[in-house]
C-alpha cells in the first residue's frame, strides 16, 4: 500500500527517494503512530517532505491518494462550489430499513463508483432534499447524505465524523503560497536570489591564509608550511536588462521586487532598461530615458563575456518589433531587435530571460516563442522555480 | 521517551509527532520556520522535558564542520615543546573535543541520550552540511591524529534549525526528518501567552492580539513581528501598566501603538505603519 502512496507522491513531482519510503515503513513498524489518518499525514510529511515549498504538492498528492480510502467530508468544499444552504443537510428524521432493503443498497457498486456518482449528482441537484432515494439530503436511502442508511454511503455534514478534522488538514492546502511554482512574492523572491550566491565564490587559491599558515607550521614543529586560501569575494558579475513600460506595466511591481532584491545581493551588478525589445540604445535612468542613453554596442564592449546577462521582460509584442528594421514602436531602428539580441547572446557566455507572464500564456504569443528561440530556449518564468532553473543555467 | 508541551512551550500535535518520530527512529530533525517561532526554544524545552543535557552548537558563517568534531590545538603544542613540557609527547593532550564528540559520548557517561542542537545551520558555508553527512548518518567519526574512532553507542537526539538563508543539499536533507513550524493562529497564540504570562488581563491580550495580527497583515513590512516580539511587547505593556482601553484608544485614533519599538525593528517599517495609521484616521 505504501508503495502506491510513494508513487502517487512521485507523480505529484515530490522528490522522494527509496530512503524516505524505508524510513516511513520503519516508523510504522516501530509503532510511532497507529491507525490514525491524521497522525499518518503528519508523520508522512515529516519523513517524506524536506522543503516547505513542497508541502502543497504533498497535500494534493495525499488528498488524491486518500480520497478513495477515508470517509469524505465534502460539506466544506460543496458549500463553496454549489452554495448549498446548510439546512438542506440538517437532520430531519431518522429512517430504519429492513435487511432486505439494506441488501439492495449494497448492489450500488464500489466506493469509486459512489464518489463519481456523488459528483455527478451534486452537479445536477438544485434543491433541498430530504427522505428520497436519489438526491443528496438527510434521512434518505440515497448513498449520499446524513443520518440515513446506506452501507456504502458517504456521510455529508454529519456530526461526529471522526475524520472530519483529518481531511480538512490537507484539503485546506495552507501551504499553497509556499509552492515554488507559484509566481513570486516578496518573501520568496529573496529566497530565490539567494540561490545566486551559490555561484558567488569562485577563483583560485590566491591569498595567503595567515592563521592556517601559522597553524600548519606549528603542526610541523616549526617548519614553514605556507597555506593559501581562495579569495572570498563575490566574483559573480551580473548585467540585468529590464523591459520597462507598455505591456510590462502589469508586472512593474514584481519587477521592482526583483530589482530591490537583486540589488542587495551583488556588488557587481549593472542595470539597464529597454523598451519591449532590445535595440541600439539602453538607458539607466528611466526619467531621462531620451536624453541619457547608452549604445548597446558600448555595453558589449564594456562588459566582458563572463558577465551573466539576465533579461527581465514579458516578450509580449508584435513579431515585427523583433524581426524588422524600423519595427520599434518608439523610434526608427536601423537594425531589427533580433540582431541586437543575437549580438548579446554571442558576446556573453551566459544569458537567460525571465518572463513574468504565466507559463500557460506563453504559447499564445508568437513573440514569446520568437524570443525564446533567439535565447536558445533559455527563457524561464519569473517564479521561484523558474529563477532556480535560470540560475542553474547561468552558473 | 515522549515529548509533550511543557509549562512554557506549546507544541502543535504535528510538531510533537515529528519530534517523537525523530527520537524513536534516531534521525536528526530539521526545523524551519519564520524567525521567532520558537525553533531554538524547542530544543531547550525538549531537553528539559526529557530531563537531559542540551548541547548547543551555534553555527556562524565561519564555522567549519571539523570544529564540531574536534580541534587539534597545534599552537599550544608548539609552545609546550619550546618550554620543554612533558605533555608535548602525547598528542591527545592537544585534541580539543567538539560539540558532536561531546554529544556522541554523553550517553555512555551519563546513561541518557542528550539533545544536540545545531542552531542556524544555514549560516555556515554552503559545503558545511555536506561535511557532516557521514557523522550524522552513522554517528561516528575518525580522529586522524590519534587514530581513534569515536562512535556514539546511543545516538543523541539531534535538532537542526534553519532560517532558509541558504538551500541545504539534497543528500543532507535525505538524512533528516523535516518540520516546518507554522505561524500560530490567534487561538494558539492565546495559549502561548497563557503559559508565559498566566496573570495577564484577558482583555489586554485580546486587544493586543488584534493589533498584532493586523500589523502582520500590513503589506510591505520588512520584518513581520513574530511570537517572540509579541511576548516582549506584552511584557512591556504590562510593565508600563497600559490597559486594554488605552491601547484601543491609541490605535483607533491613529498613530503608532504604545511601545512599538518591541514590534517594529526598523525605521522603514515604523514610518510605513505611521503612514497607514495616519491614512486610516482620515
Amino acid at each position: 500500500m505504501l508503495v502506491q502512496f510513494f508513487f502517487t507522491l512521485r507523480k505529484y513531482r515530490l522528490p522522494v527517494s527509496l530512503r524516505e519510503l524505508l524510513d516511513l515503513i520503519n516508523a510504522l513498524k516501530q509503532g510511532v503512530i497507529f491507525a490514525d489518518v491524521d497522525a499518518f499525514y503528519h508523520l508522512a510529511r515529516t519523513i517524506m517532505v524536506k522543503d516547505e515549498t513542497h508541502f502543497d504538492r504533498f497535500d494534493k498528492a495525499f488528498s488524491d491518494y486518500f480520497s478513495g480510502i477515508a470517509d469524505l467530508d465534502l460539506l466544506e468544499s460543496l458549500k463553496q462550489q454549489h452554495n448549498l444552504p446548510e439546512d438542506w443537510l440538517r437532520k430531519e428524521f431518522e429512517k430504519h430499513l429492513s435487511d432486505e432493503e439494506k441488501a439492495q443498497l449494497k448492489a450500488m457498486g464500489g466506493l469509486d463508483e459512489l464518489m463519481k456518482t456523488l459528483k455527478e449528482r451534486l452537479e445536477e441537484q438544485q434543491k433541498r432534499h430530504a427522505g428520497g432515494n436519489k438526491w443528496v439530503g438527510t434521512g434518505g436511502t440515497s448513498p449520499f447524505g446524513a443520518y440515513g442508511y446506506n452501507p456504502e454511503g458517504v456521510r455529508i455534514g454529519q456530526d461526529g465524523n471522526r475524520n472530519r478534522q483529518a481531511v480538512k488538514v490537507w484539503d485546506k492546502r495552507e501551504y499553497r503560497n509556499l509552492d515554488s511554482d507559484r509566481e513570486i512574492g516578496s518573501r520568496t523572491i529573496k529566497l530565490a536570489l539567494k540561490k545566486l550566491r551559490k555561484f558567488a565564490r569562485t577563483g583560485a587559491s590566491d591569498t595567503l591564509d595567515l592563521n592556517e599558515t601559522i597553524r600548519a607550521t606549528a603542526k610541523q614543529g616549526g617548519m614553514l608550511d605556507v597555506k593559501m586560501a581562495p579569495e572570498r569575494h563575490n566574483a559573480v558579475k551580473v548585467l540585468m536588462l529590464f523591459d520597462i513600460g507598455g505591456s510590462m506595466d502589469d508586472y512593474i511591481h514584481t519587477c521592482e521586487e526583483l530589482f530591490s532584491a537583486a540589488h542587495s545581493e551583488f556588488k557587481h551588478l549593472e542595470f539597464y532598461y529597454f523598451h519591449n525589445c532590445l535595440y541600439e540604445h539602453v538607458w539607466q535612468d528611466n526619467q531621462r530615458r531620451h536624453s541619457n542613453v547608452i549604445d548597446t554596442m558600448t555595453l558589449i564592449n564594456k562588459f566582458t563575456s563572463d558577465y551573466k546577462v539576465i533579461f527581465v521582460g514579458d516578450a509580449t509584442m508584435g513579431p515585427y518589433e523583433i524581426a524588422y528594421p524600423g519595427g520599434s514602436v518608439e523610434h526608427w531602428n536601423e537594425e531589427p531587435g533580433s540582431a541586437w539580441l543575437n549580438r548579446i547572446t554571442n558576446h556573453f557566455d551566459k544569458v537567460a530571460w525571465l518572463n513574468p507572464q504565466p507559463v500557460e500564456h506563453w504559447p499564445k504569443y508568437q513573440s514569446i516563442d520568437f524570443i525564446k528561440q533567439l535565447m536558445d530556449n533559455r527563457m524561464y518564468a519569473l517564479s521561484l522555480d523558474g529563477i532556480s532553473r535560470a540560475i542553474k543555467e547561468l552558473s | 521517551m515522549q515529548f509533550n508541551s511543557t509549562d512554557n512551550y506549546i507544541a502543535s500535535s504535528a510538531l510533537k509527532q515529528a519530534v517523537n518520530a525523530a527520537i524513536m527512529l534516531q534521525k536528526p530533525l530539521l526545523i524551519k520556520g519564520e524567525p521567532g517561532t520558537g525553533k531554538t526554544m524547542l530544543a531547550e524545552e525538549l531537553a528539559k522535558s526529557l530531563d537531559t543535557e542540551l548541547i548547543q552548537w551555534h553555527i556562524k558563517s565561519t564555522t567549519k564542520a571539523q570544529q564540531g568534531l574536534y580541534e587539534y590545538d597545534a599552537v599550544s603544542r608548539l609552545r609546550d615543546s619550546q618550554l620543554g613540557d612533558e605533555r608535548v609527547h602525547n598528542i591527545s593532550n592537544y585534541i580539543v573535543k567538539g560539540k558532536l564528540w561531546q554529544a556522541f559520548m554523553y550517553a555512555e557517561l551519563n546513561g541518557k541520550r542528550p539533545v544536540l542542537l545545531i542552531d542556524e545551520i544555514d549560516k555556515a558555508d554552503i559545503e558545511f552540511p555536506n561535511d557532516l553527512l557521514l557523522e550524522l548518518d552513522k554517528m561516528e567519526f575518525h580522529v586522524y591524529e590519534t587514530g581513534e574512532r569515536i562512535v556514539a553507542k546511543e545516538r543523541p537526539i539531534v535538532i537542526i534549525t534553519s532560517n532558509n538563508e541558504k538551500e541545504l543539499p539534497d543528500a543532507f536533507l535525505r538524512r533528516c526528518f523535516f518540520h516546518y513550524i507554522d505561524f500560530p493562529n490567534s487561538d494558539e497564540m492565546q495559549k502561548i501567552i497563557d503559559v508565559h504570562y498566566p496573570h495577564v488581563k484577558q482583555d489586554l491580550v485580546r486587544q493586543a492580539l488584534e493589533v498584532f495580527f493586523n500589523l502582520r497583515e500590513a503589506n510591505g513590512l520588512k520584518k513581520k513581528p513574530s511570537t517572540s516580539e509579541l511576548l516582549d511587547w506584552l511584557k512591556l505593556l504590562m510593565a508600563e501598566d497600559i490597559d486594554a482601553k488605552t491601547l484601543h484608544d491609541k490605535t483607533q485614533k491613529g498613530g503608532l501603538m504604545p511601545m512599538f519599538g518591541a514590534l517594529l525593528k526598523n525605521e522603514q517599517d515604523i514610518s510605513l505603519i505611521e503612514k497607514l495609521a495616519f491614512m486610516s484616521r482620515r
